[in-house]
């Protein structure tokens, strides 16, 4: 009880080991006949006002991660808490609080806005089904938002087809920041956006959390994206966290192989910052048939036998505080 | 001598769509080369125009509502808006072949993958039915997949999404084609599958002596990978120089918007530069140069709101569509506009 007074002041939201597997089913009888690991052992805090980023490739886990999160999928195992409650054992009630504190941005604006409701109704739902706000008091809270975020008011009565895509995801945040959440989930948040119109929504997203204190859950697959929004990086590969740093030490001095390998393989427009590509064959592994030991050793230039028996502790191998990685091979002074 | 070099030349090509709502202008007016064993590549945003001007090349703008209403694509000496559909059929996938974004939409899911490359490889080569089978599978082996017999008798969705992407890779040059264009080729994969993508690519045109038309938004890969470049913005190329060149130094204010808004490894700024507004759609193009509500130097610029500039050599083999280019305006312009607006600083 006492240990978790502790949490309670220190981190908004705490994971640990936590493990969402779906089941495979065959057959006429529908058999479980095994799991697929999408989250396998996942474990990070976030602190209130700070932005965590989880990358990693297609398929590794992290949409999942979020969607656990809000309880969207079950979790096989592990523990969540978010401020003070335990979400995974949350009752009804609970479970509505905690979700009205954490919201979601979504990658594809266009799909995550109901066609036929106008803006003012997308962006009003919330406050008028959970806070019970209605009439002309609904329609200025939505106006204000809608400013918030770099729309006019008078968008209130347009629908979602008549917006571009940054305009759209503005619109996504907007109903997003309705409740006043305290923890943003925003899941691939600009990877759909044209460039010049991601530096936008990079910016909107920083600036919004200055105004309101915002902590945000950051996920994505572009490093030099999560570089710039984030203050602490966790690097996902087939469901688990490989490593984890605060992002000047993660992007200074990269000690997983996989995180280098991603590193290298980033193209980029300043030739100065072309290093020799650490060229990383083959693909990621079948998630229904996880490679032994460590996940990563079937495309580690550095695997040797122990590699592909046992998995690698999740431990400090830097001077640096916080800095976690799991690999054997892994050396920083 | 510069034909020689010239793998494809498209002259002035206007692509117009006729909708109900209007008169889209998807592509209006564009020319430029793409050199024998080089790479060419456009960056542009949504709705530019770069995938109309791939797809009017191969002749596949879906008529009605689209048409190329100008311009010609010379191709080794013809021009192939001439062609009728039976000789188009002899170039399309033969002599210029395409990759495109989303391999799992380009692959048919009911056939097997060496299936397909056997149909190309019979339509245009006339080669037997066993002799194309193993022509399959030694394209897939070179396009690194392993195991490429048993690869071949799969079918599409038991692969991965690089996987795919090698298979249409394989399909495009297996007729050892002049010209491929590349259209997003690797946005949908991950960086270290695209990295390798990209790698295949190379070496094949290294190979084949192949042309490679690149079209992407990631400006990375146009820097690593481009040996020429466009910048298109709405439907026309603002500004076209050589790799090196370019990224040293852009000269448009829309390209120098695109390079210093990107997010970058090695800085931390406290906020990304950005470019106001959001690109314009077709139907409701802006007067004037069609970046001038966007451009910080044009916008309240009465030239840049009324006359559109036309794509000008500035020198160093750069061409740049902005009035505000240095060694942009001639003499007489500048009188001219001075006279009209008063002297600028």
């Amino acid at each position: 009880m006492n240990q978790n007074m502790e949490n309670a002041n220190n981190y908004l939201l705490r994971v640990d080991d936590l493990k969402t597997y779906f089941a495979i089913k065959k057959g006429l009888l529908r058999r479980t006949v095994g799991f697929v690991k999408a989250v396998d052992g996942v474990s990070f805090r976030i602190c209130p006002g700070q932005t965590l980023g989880l990358v990693g490739e297609s398929g590794c886990g992290k949409t999942t991660v979020a969607r656990t999160i809000v309880r969207l999928v079950p979790a096989t195992s592990g523990r969540i808490v978010f401020e003070d409650t335990d979400v995974l054992s949350a009752d009804k009630s609970q479970l509505r609080k905690v979700r009205r504190n954490i919201s979601l941005i979504f990658q594809d604006p266009a799909g995550s806005l109901n066609p036929r409701m106008t803006v003012g109704n997308i962006v009003g739902d919330p406050l008028r089904v959970l806070e019970k706000i209605t009439g002309s008091e609904l329609a200025d809270r939505v106006a204000i938002l809608l400013t918030k975020v770099g729309l006019a008011a008078d968008h209130i009565n347009r629908y979602p087809h008549e917006f571009s895509g940054g305009q759209r995801q503005r619109i996504g945040i907007a109903r997003a920041l309705a409740l006043e959440p305290k923890l943003v989930i925003c899941d691939e948040p600009v990877s759909a956006l044209d460039v010049s119109i991601q530096s936008q929504i990079l910016n909107l997203l920083k600036d919004l959390q200055e105004e309101f204190g915002l902590t945000y859950l950051f996920i994505a697959h572009d490093l030099a994206v999560v570089k710039f929004s984030c203050d602490v990086v966790a690097v996902m590969y087939m469901g688990k966290i490989v490593e984890q740093a605060d992002d000047k030490e993660l992007y200074g001095n990269p000690l997983h192989p996989y995180t280098r390998a991603l590193m290298s393989a980033i193209p980029h427009v300043d030739p100065s910052l072309r290093g020799k590509r650490t060229a990383l064959g083959g693909e990621v592994p079948s998630a229904f048939e996880p490679p032994k030991g460590c996940p990563f050793h079937t495309r580690c230039p550095l695997a040797e036998a122990k590699c592909s028996e046992q998995m690698p502790p999740f431990e400090k191998k830097s001077d640096h505080q916080d800095h976690f990685v799991a690999c054997w091979k892994a050396n920083g002074k | 001598m510069d034909d020689n070099n010239t793998a494809l030349a498209v002259e002035n090509l206007a692509t117009y769509f006729f909708l109900e709502e209007g008169v889209a202008k998807a592509v209006d007016g564009i020319s430029f080369k793409v050199k024998k064993g080089r790479t060419f590549a456009r960056v542009g945003e949504s709705g530019c125009g770069k995938s109309v001007t791939a797809l009017s090349i191969m002749r596949l703008i879906p008529d009605p509502p689209g048409r190329i209403v100008a311009g010609k694509i010379v191709f080794d000496g013809t021009d192939l808006l001439v062609l009728d559909e039976k000789q188009m059929r002899h170039v399309r996938g033969n002599k210029i072949a395409m990759i495109f974004q989303e391999p799992m939409t380009s692959l048919n899911p009911v056939y097997t993958v060496g299936s397909q490359i056997v149909e190309a490889v019979k339509l245009h080569q006339g080669k037997s039915d066993s002799k194309a089978w193993s022509d399959a599978v030694r394209m897939l082996e070179r396009v690194g997949i392993a195991d490429p017999a048993r690869r071949a008798r799969e079918y599409p969705h038991q692969m991965s999404g690089g996987m795919r992407q090698r298979v249409m890779i394989a399909m495009a040059v297996s007729c050892k084609p002049d010209v491929l264009i590349a259209d997003e080729p690797t946005t949908a994969l991950d960086v270290t599958i695209q990295a390798q993508i990209l790698d295949l690519l190379d070496e094949l045109q290294a190979q084949n002596n192949m042309s490679i038309l690149l079209i992407t938004h990631d400006l990375g890969v146009v820097a690593e990978r481009g040996d020429d470049i466009a910048v298109m913005y709405a439907s026309k190329i603002v500004e076209k120089a050589e790799s090196g060149p370019f990224f040293a130094e852009p000269v448009h204010p829309y390209s120098q918007g695109l390079l210093k808004s990107l997010p970058q490894l090695n800085l931390s700024p406290k906020r990304l530069s950005t470019i106001a507004g959001t690109v314009p759609e077709p139907l409701h193009f802006p007067t004037g140069c069609k970046f001038h509500p966007r451009c910080s130097t044009g916008r309240n610029d009465k030239r840049c709101q009324t006359t559109e500039p036309q794509l000008r050599n500035v020198g160093h083999g750069r061409q740049v569509a902005c009035w505000h280019a240095p060694g942009y305006e001639t003499n007489e312009e500048r009188a001219e506009y001075e006279s009209k607006y008063g002297k600028r600083q």
